[in-house]
């Protein structure tokens, strides 16, 4: 009697593969003044003048979107380029974050060293996750990246490490001086130099992940996803470009961690569960899978989807409070949507996945293609 | 049309600006608490508190002045509380937070409310590094810390059990943890009589493996730091392999109708706990006036809040003791006044504290809640028993 | 040598509740070769619409067929409703649908019953069972059910129609299509009848654990953890995993030393990974080959 059950690879397209009426995510034209360049200067221009113009909490904000914005960008080198899927991104955001705090708390290294050491930490756990995860399809993948991501805070609370990363009472950054302490003696808040010190960081990112792309590495790994058994047919090592892929995945999600520990000022391992990585991985289906620019997109979407139910909130009271209705409603209704807030993110979802399921990368690839076929 | 769009911007810039001064009539108050995620039971408390708040306005508490508390969902996620309180102070300008919630979501913003001189008011978590005024004067916690509390369990040890073989049950957070270094330091040279120390993980389903291990070992006595759910898993487990050891239960989950009553009562027999609040789940308060004025509250304006939840009675004591402090603010809401008045509270009974036990604060006491008094489970009810204890300083 | 064999014990009655999760899970991957990551949320919902119908008065024995009634029609709906517009969509797709479902379940549960725990009584009663102090009434009338359930899956999938027909559809849908199978009625009955398993887990394990919204997240990981131990596609497998990690789990939280206790998520974590990499199908499942 047979043992082995014979079935045909199901014919779905892979994570981050274009369908056939979009350009394939390979190389862009270099072309100077293409109207994506332009908008990358105008949208670089507004981050670079924001932190004159607005209240501190905004920047604030921004910033976050940023670090989260690099996250993203980290996963979709993973799942966008090389076609792996993974549910547990917290674990090496958590391991960036932690590398910084202990070597600035512990070791004295000054915070923006430690993102380079931070990198490499996380380049080699990603690495040396991959390889076990190189027979892991999908699914299976996708199983293993969850028990990594639920068992990731347990992992960091372990006493036998407490002393170095601080048990489940966590890290306090800069305990000495309060804030990062401005380099250069610069004329600027704390708060303000550790924005730009953030949009640096994500700019020289972004360029190395399109060099990446545009690079021989970088088609190597698209060559997997799209059909790994071609490419192995081809002669490309399938261990060795898996395995550097989630190197560099996780390296550039830990550098997101490493700098949100210089953000936030604090690290503990209930900022690091499963509900993060989740998170993540819908920045990323948000801004666009395999198209690199909707990362800012899922940066915003990680900041304030979490909170969408406080906005229907106020958009509820807007419309209450005028007619008196403010009062009469219910003690509970108040604040009902936050209560309903796993709800609304779940709707949310749906809707995204069935309006625009390659995100906004997507829905502004159509809109340009269908500009594209007017203009013809 | 020149003349009503001057008024109109007069009018506007005379609005934002008493917007910003705050004893115009609105004390803007902030506070975040896990209302998404696996903390969202204790969101029961903002609600509470919310309502209470709703309760004040319509009675008029504050004679003209009405109270407008902002509450935001930090998902008991530090990162996430670090946002919201910034936004309730930097961008809402709260006049300062009460009863944000968690240790290491408080942790996290200790140093920013410090740094801002805003109110970090009457915390909801019983750590004990809330109370340090010299080099916190903005951060004052609220209930009776966990260290406090585990103490007079050692020292009742001490001196009722001093053969006892000890087995501890400990939640591995930062909660779990606070008890047990208390309840070590309580044990002073009876450390060694403790014969296991097991931790647990929230995400575990039971904690029934713990409780085989020590009836093993031989334990006599048990000191049970757990949140409601395992608390009665550990009760029942207990009661089903037939062990039955001196049993101390953290005040966390000394509630009849969340732990006990699930457990079974006939395993909960001899449980001993300390409180500083009625239960309303106990029948021994029910003719009660305090209660009856928590009961009338909570079904006129919090109807669908759970009344077996000590967290309603909980929410509706710490709110009133807010209201006691803006009352002696006399109008003046800035922030130095506020503090000064929450520091210097003598003497206070607010309604659900248990008879006897008064708040009191000073410049050099930072913890308003220090009085516990000790109660064993009997028949279906806890039966006070002893006298007040209390650990108030000068 | 009585506390190991306690710990054993406690182990076999842990793993019972991994072996129903497992079972549910292995249940809806027979049928959409998808590992579907609300199937905790959805057992912890139907576990409370017993519970609720209980509450209003209703005996157990018909609160619960009845509720296993509402899941099959309830998860034959999801299906219908949120997953067929997708079919033909990537993973990724999936998996964020999947995630939706979890969140919605999970702050709905929460919002009409509360975080307080809800105590949940056992149909087998209390006590000990036939007077031996290590096994308790429910938790052999639960490995008592999951053996049943398993031996009725094994024997649905084996000699009914319906039954080939659903292996079909899954394994190969094109060609089912081709034979005169209903494929997409096939997969709405799978999620119907994992739903119905998953209830019947959630009724079973609500008793031991307590019942509250946030009660299936780890439950699921373990469940996970069996039904890869196992093989994903041998429902006995499921079974006889999720019995192994329980007992794995309270064997190393006891014997190994203090940290022993702080790693059983980390444990089911690297049992997962080990499993997948080593032997991919598992103790007792059938090795997938791929035809280029």
């Amino acid at each position: 009697m047979s043992d082995s059950v014979v079935t045909d690879t199901r014919p779905s397209p892979p994570a981050g593969a274009e369908t056939r009426t979009h350009r394939p995510a390979t190389a862009p034209p270099a072309r100077i003044l293409s109207p994506g360049n332009i908008v990358a200067v105008i949208v670089l221009a507004v981050l670079i003048v924001l932190p004159l113009t607005s209240k501190s909490f905004f920047v604030f904000q921004m910033n976050q979107m940023l670090v989260y914005a690099i996250a993203v960008l980290g996963l979709n080198i993973l799942t966008g380029i090389n076609g792996q899927f993974s549910l547990g991104h917290s674990a090496f955001y958590a391991i960036g974050a932690y590398s910084c705090a202990i070597l600035v708390e512990m070791v004295g290294v000054n915070y923006m060293a430690t993102l380079p050491l931070a990198a490499v930490i996380c380049f080699i756990a990603g690495f040396l996750f991959g390889f076990p995860a190189l027979r892991l399809e999908g699914l299976y993948l996708a199983l293993a990246t969850f028990a990594l991501a639920v068992a990731t805070p347990q992992i960091l609370k372990l006493s036998v490490i407490e002393h170095y990363t601080g048990g489940v009472q966590g890290i306090i950054m800069f305990s000495d001086t309060f804030e990062a302490p401005v380099p250069f003696g610069l004329p600027m808040e704390s708060s303000t130099w550790v924005y730009y010190f953030t949009l640096a960081v994500f700019v020289l990112v972004y360029i190395l992940a399109i060099a990446l792309i545009r690079s021989r590495t970088g088609r190597a790994m698209m060559a997997i996803r799209d059909n790994p058994i071609a490419a192995r047919s081809m002669g490309v090592n399938l261990s060795y470009y898996k395995a550097t892929a989630f190197g560099i995945s996780a390296m550039v999600t830990g550098i997101a961690g490493a700098l949100s520990a210089i953000v936030i000022k604090f690290v503990a391992p209930d900022s690091f569960t499963f509900f993060l990585a989740v998170l993540i991985l819908v920045g990323m289906v948000i801004g666009g899978v395999g198209w690199l620019p909707g990362c800012i997109i899922g940066g915003l979407a990680m900041l304030y989807l979490p909170n969408i139910a406080e906005q229907l909130d106020d958009v509820i009271l807007l419309f209450a409070r005028p007619l008196g209705l403010a009062d009469a409603l219910p003690g509970n209704l108040q604040n009902s949507a936050i209560r309903l807030s796993g709800v609304i993110y779940g709707f949310i979802l749906i809707l995204l996945i069935y309006l625009a399921p390659q995100g906004a990368g997507g829905l502004i690839r159509a809109v340009v293609s269908r500009l594209k076929w007017l203009k013809s | 049309m020149h003349t009503i769009r001057t008024s109109l911007l007069t009018t506007g810039a005379a609005l934002a600006l008493s917007v910003s001064f705050a004893n115009a009539g609105t004390v803007k108050i902030g506070n975040t608490n896990p209302y998404s995620g696996p903390a969202s039971a204790y969101g029961q408390i903002g609600q509470t508190i919310s309502a209470c708040v709703k309760m004040a306005n319509a009675t008029g508490v504050l004679g003209g002045d009405t109270i407008e508390f902002i509450s935001y969902d930090d998902g008991y996620s530090p990162p996430k509380t670090v946002e919201q309180i910034r936004k309730l102070v930097e961008r809402d300008e709260v006049i300062f937070t009460f009863q944000t919630l968690g240790t290491p979501t408080n942790s996290a913003i200790h140093r920013y409310m410090n740094a801002k001189k805003v109110p970090q008011l009457f915390v909801a978590t019983g750590a004990s590094k809330w109370g340090d005024p010299k080099n916190f004067p903005w951060t004052m916690g609220w209930q009776p810390n966990y260290p406090t509390e585990a103490k007079i369990y050692a020292k009742y040890i001490r001196e009722n059990l001093p053969k006892a073989k000890i087995a501890v049950l400990y939640q591995n957070d930062d909660y779990g943890k606070d008890y047990l270094n208390g309840f070590k330091e309580g044990l002073g040279d009876m450390v060694g009589n403790i014969v296991a120390e097991t931790p647990y993980e929230v995400a575990d389903p039971t904690v029934d493996s713990a409780i085989i291990s020590f009836k093993a070992a031989g334990a006599d006595v048990f000191f049970n730091i757990t949140t409601p759910k395992f608390a009665a898993q550990a009760i029942r487990k207990a009661h089903e392999i037939g062990w039955k050891p001196t049993h101390f239960l953290n005040n966390v989950s000394a509630s009849i109708g969340s732990v006990i009553k699930p457990a079974g009562f006939e395993a909960s027999q001899g449980i001993i706990t300390t409180a500083y609040l009625m239960d309303p789940t106990d029948p021994q308060w029910t003719d009660n006036a305090e209660y009856k004025e928590w009961s009338a509250f909570m079904d006129k304006y919090f109807p669908d809040g759970d009344k077996t939840s000590s967290f309603t009675a909980y929410g509706y004591a710490v709110c009133n003791t807010l209201l006691h402090v803006l009352k002696s603010a006399n109008g003046d809401y800035s922030r130095e006044n506020i503090m000064d008045k929450a520091s210097s509270i003598r003497g206070l009974r607010v309604p659900m504290l248990l008879p006897g036990i008064t708040i009191s604060t000073s410049k050099t006491d930072f913890y308003p809640i220090e009085a516990m008094q000790l109660q064993r489970i009997e028949g279906k009810t806890w039966k006070l028993f002893g006298n007040i204890i209390s650990a108030e300083s000068e | 040598m009585e506390l190991f064999l306690h710990q054993i014990i406690s182990g076999i009655s842990n793993g019972a509740i991994y072996a129903c999760m497992a079972l549910s899970v292995v249940m809806i991957y027979q049928a959409i070769h998808h590992l579907n990551f609300a199937q905790g949320e959805m057992a912890m919902f139907s576990t409370y619409i017993a519970w609720q119908m209980m509450a209003w008065g209703l005996v157990w024995w018909l609160a619960i067929p009845l509720t296993i009634l509402i899941s099959l029609a309830g998860g034959f709906a999801i299906e219908r409703v949120i997953f067929k517009p997708i079919e033909n969509a990537p993973v990724l797709s999936h998996i964020v649908i999947f995630i939706a479902l979890f969140a919605i379940l999970n702050s709905l549960a929460g919002f009409i019953w509360d975080f307080t725990i809800k105590s949940v009584e056992s149909p087998f009663g209390k006590g000990p069972f036939m007077g031996s102090p290590l096994l308790g009434k429910h938790q052999a009338g639960m490995i008592g059910v999951t053996i049943v359930m398993l031996v009725g899956l094994w024997a649905f999938f084996r000699f009914t129609r319906t039954g080939l027909s659903m292996r079909a559809a899954a394994a190969n849908p094109e060609s089912a299509r081709l034979v005169g199978i209903r494929v997409s009625r096939m997969t709405a009955l799978g999620w119907g009848m994992a739903a119905a398993i998953g209830a019947v887990a959630g009724i079973l394990i609500a008793p031991v654990v307590f019942l509250e919204p946030n009660m299936m997240l780890s439950i699921l990981l373990y469940g996970f953890a069996g039904a890869v131990l196992g093989g994903l596609t041998s429902p006995l497998g499921a079974v006889i995993g999720g019995f192994l990690v329980g007992i794995i789990e309270n064997l190393a939280g006891t014997y190994l030393g203090g940290v022993g206790a702080e790693l059983k998520l980390s444990i089911a974590l690297v049992l997962i990974i080990v499993v997948l990499v080593v032997k991919p199908e598992g103790l007792l499942g059938r090795k997938i080959v791929q035809r280029v």
